[in-house]
């Protein structure tokens, strides 16, 4: 292995590499900060550049450093305008953006970055020493098990949506699961709830629906009732973290970087899942004075996911360097790029090109390093945004979120969609029903519903769920984590007004 | 009624229309031969529809009651809030897709950003044109040139 690491460290630091890392972050951090484009459809526009370079190694540095720089540019928008552009950083709106109203934008962008920091250079440690072994573990899972497991993820949602509002998170993740399967099922090819509308073959767009849900009802808000978007004088103060804080979030980087890593690894459970999930255990097992905070700008409902994204992501390289498998969308592409260069990624990488898989995996150090000291700088500057008065920056927000719906799909009838679930948006927002799940349900449910229709084939109905101990040990943990909030909210109404009968 | 209960109902009614096309109307165009297998295009919508219509009636039938909280907007009094901004917003922004295309994206983008600004009350004109054109080039050439992703930036009718 230290052969390994030396060569990719002479590779992964030669000029034109350092130049790709640095250029590939940048160029992520700026275009990710743009609602609208994820790191899917700026490493498909970088594809071409890679790949004229000629050398795989470079390409692959290349597009990984944009891969990170886009997810800490989600971050950055996700926290400043609560339009996150890519759903591994939806997570980190719920509280960044909080953070951001009270007049803490910088510190939570500083958080942001130390986490995402210490999120993906852990992640690039464990996948040095665990890539091996850690592929044979993900081969265990089948379709099943990855079924149960979005199960417990969406119950996983619904369940940190809080007391009393369990039925209603419940509603809204139905509600994103449904919508996922309007237009064509990967498993059927068969239009589905189309109501013949051509334009709805391919389904609604995860783009205009993450606009719909967040950017647009947020700047509805901001026009209904006008608010000063960043506290008292509009300068960007408390940039440094105190101590406390960091004393307080080491802990939950240093959990949410094992268990996004791991969530990582598994193929089809990227940032997404890994984000929520590290936000949800992070809230359950926080003390409940730290609880009530979350949502509201705890610091440690910022650090969660932004650490397990980044860990996810490089997680995410596991089966992709070692199996050949993709893991997520994005690495799906990365594979396409891979394959484009005359390199195919396996088992047989390692042996027959050391220097990509541990250029790879060194510039990864790099580019997290990069990210960290290009941009903590950069973040009063970046924060500023927020100092635009409302007359200028809500049309800009409403234009970007428009430009979001409209580049990812190239239609205009996107843009009409976006106005109409806005609306609907707005006003389930009134009525006080959670819109993340919904979100979160949109994306797993087509995964879902593809795992769950193999999982019937394979054992010709329902049988899998007690045949197979993990899927049924999975699905128990789901229903656990419906049923137990309740039960709490119950047991605690319950104590309450035995309190005020005297009890 | 209160109106997260008026909005349960409307979801039910969406669960309803939803389940009634998975269970009546959508396997009957299906191929004989997919009929022998356990899962049909409408398995999956069929548990959905059930579970969406156990969880409406959940919040429906008060089963499971909300903790009061204080509302950022109170949507009672939404006529004391700026809801002629909000709305005039809206309409521009459905002007705005219907226009993209035929107008072409710089005139429509300008337009939109100097009418959006307006619309806010923004009267510096001196300002409010510069930064709304400037923005403007500025975003098309990033995407159209940067990234390539082809936008008309005039209308048809002048050449774009």
């Amino acid at each position: 292995m230290l052969e390994g690491l030396l060569i990719g460290l002479q590779t992964a630091l030669s000029f034109q590499n350092l130049l790709m890392v640095i250029g590939g972050c940048l160029i992520g951090t700026f275009i990710g900060m743009l609602p609208g484009l994820g790191p899917m459809s700026i490493i498909a526009i970088m594809i071409p550049v890679a790949i004229s370079m000629g050398d795989p190694a470079a390409a692959l540095i290349l597009l990984a450093g944009v891969y990170y720089g886009a997810i800490f540019g989600g971050s950055t928008s996700s926290i400043l305008l609560n339009a996150p552009g890519v759903a591994g950083t939806v997570a980190s709106s719920f509280d960044g953006y909080p953070m951001a109203q009270q007049g803490k934008a910088g510190k939570a962008l500083t958080i942001a970055a130390i986490s995402s920091f210490a999120g993906g250079s852990i992640g690039a440690l464990l996948l040095m020493v665990f890539a091996p072994a850690l592929s044979s573990v993900a081969l265990l899972f089948h379709s099943a098990e990855y079924f149960a497991l979005m199960v417990v993820g969406l119950s996983a949602i619904a369940a940190f949506a809080g007391t009393g509002q369990v039925a209603k998170a419940m509603i809204m993740t139905l509600l994103g699961l449904i919508m996922a399967t309007v237009g064509e099922g990967a498993l059927f090819n068969l239009p589905r709830f189309t109501m013949g509308i051509m334009d709805l073959q391919s389904g609604f767009g995860f783009i205009t629906l993450a606009m719909a849900m967040f950017a647009l009802p947020e700047a509805l808000f901001l026009v209904l009732k006008p608010k000063n978007l960043q506290g008292d004088d509009g300068e960007i103060t408390d940039l440094r973290i105190t101590g406390a804080e960091a004393k307080a979030i080491a802990p939950v980087i240093g959990r949410q970087s094992l268990q996004g890593f791991f969530i990582g690894v598994l193929p089809g459970a990227g940032a997404t899942i890994a984000s929520f999930l590290g936000y949800a255990v992070e809230r359950n097992i926080a003390p409940k004075h730290e609880q009530d905070e979350f949502g509201k700008g705890s610091i440690k409902g910022l650090a969660a996911p932004e650490t397990a994204n980044n860990a996810a992501c490089t997680g995410s390289f596991v089966p992709l360097l070692t199996l050949g498998i993709p893991g997520s969308g994005t690495t799906a592409i990365l594979l396409g790029a891979l394959i484009a260069l005359n390199v195919t990624p396996g088992p047989r990488l390692m042996i027959d090109n050391p220097q990509i898989f541990w250029a790879v995996i060194m510039s990864m150090f790099i580019g997290n390093l990069v990210l960290l000291i290009l941009n903590l700088p950069l973040i009063p500057y970046i924060a500023k945004v927020l100092s635009v008065p409302r007359t200028y920056l809500i049309p800009f927000i409403l234009f970007f979120t428009l430009m979001g719906a409209y580049i990812g799909q190239n239609n205009a009838t996107e843009l009409l969609l976006l106005v109409g679930f806005g609306i609907c948006a707005t006003a389930l927002k009134f009525a006080d029903y959670p819109l993340a799940p919904l979100l979160i349900g949109f994306i797993l449910g087509g995964m879902m519903e593809d795992n769950f229709s193999r999982s019937m084939q394979l054992y010709d109905g329902i049988g899998f769920i007690w045949e197979r101990p993990m899927t049924l040990a999975l699905l128990v943990v789901a229903a656990l984590l419906i049923v137990l909030p309740s039960y709490r909210a119950r047991r605690a109404k319950a104590r309450a007004e035995g309190v005020a009968e005297g009890d | 009624m209160a109106l997260d209960r008026w909005v349960a109902l409307v979801l039910l009614g969406i669960c309803l229309a939803y389940g009634y096309a998975a269970w009546f109307t959508m396997d009957g165009n299906l191929a004989p031969f997919m009929r022998r297998n356990p899962i049909w295009p409408s398995t999956f919508p069929k548990v959905l529809s059930v579970l969406g219509i156990f969880a409406t009636l959940i919040i429906l039938l008060g089963i499971e009651k909300a903790a009061p909280k204080d509302a950022e907007i109170d949507y009672r009094r939404l006529h004391e809030y700026h809801l002629g901004q909000a709305l005039l917003l809206l309409a521009l922004m459905v002007a705005y897709a219907l226009c993209l295309r035929p107008l072409g994206f710089l005139f429509s983008t300008s337009a939109f950003l100097i009418l959006g600004s307006l619309t806010l009350g923004e009267r510096k004109w001196h300002i409010m044109v510069p930064v709304a054109v400037s923005a403007t080039f500025g975003v098309w050439y990033l995407v159209q040139e940067v990234l390539g992703i082809y936008m008309r930036p005039l209308p048809g009718f002048i050449g774009g």
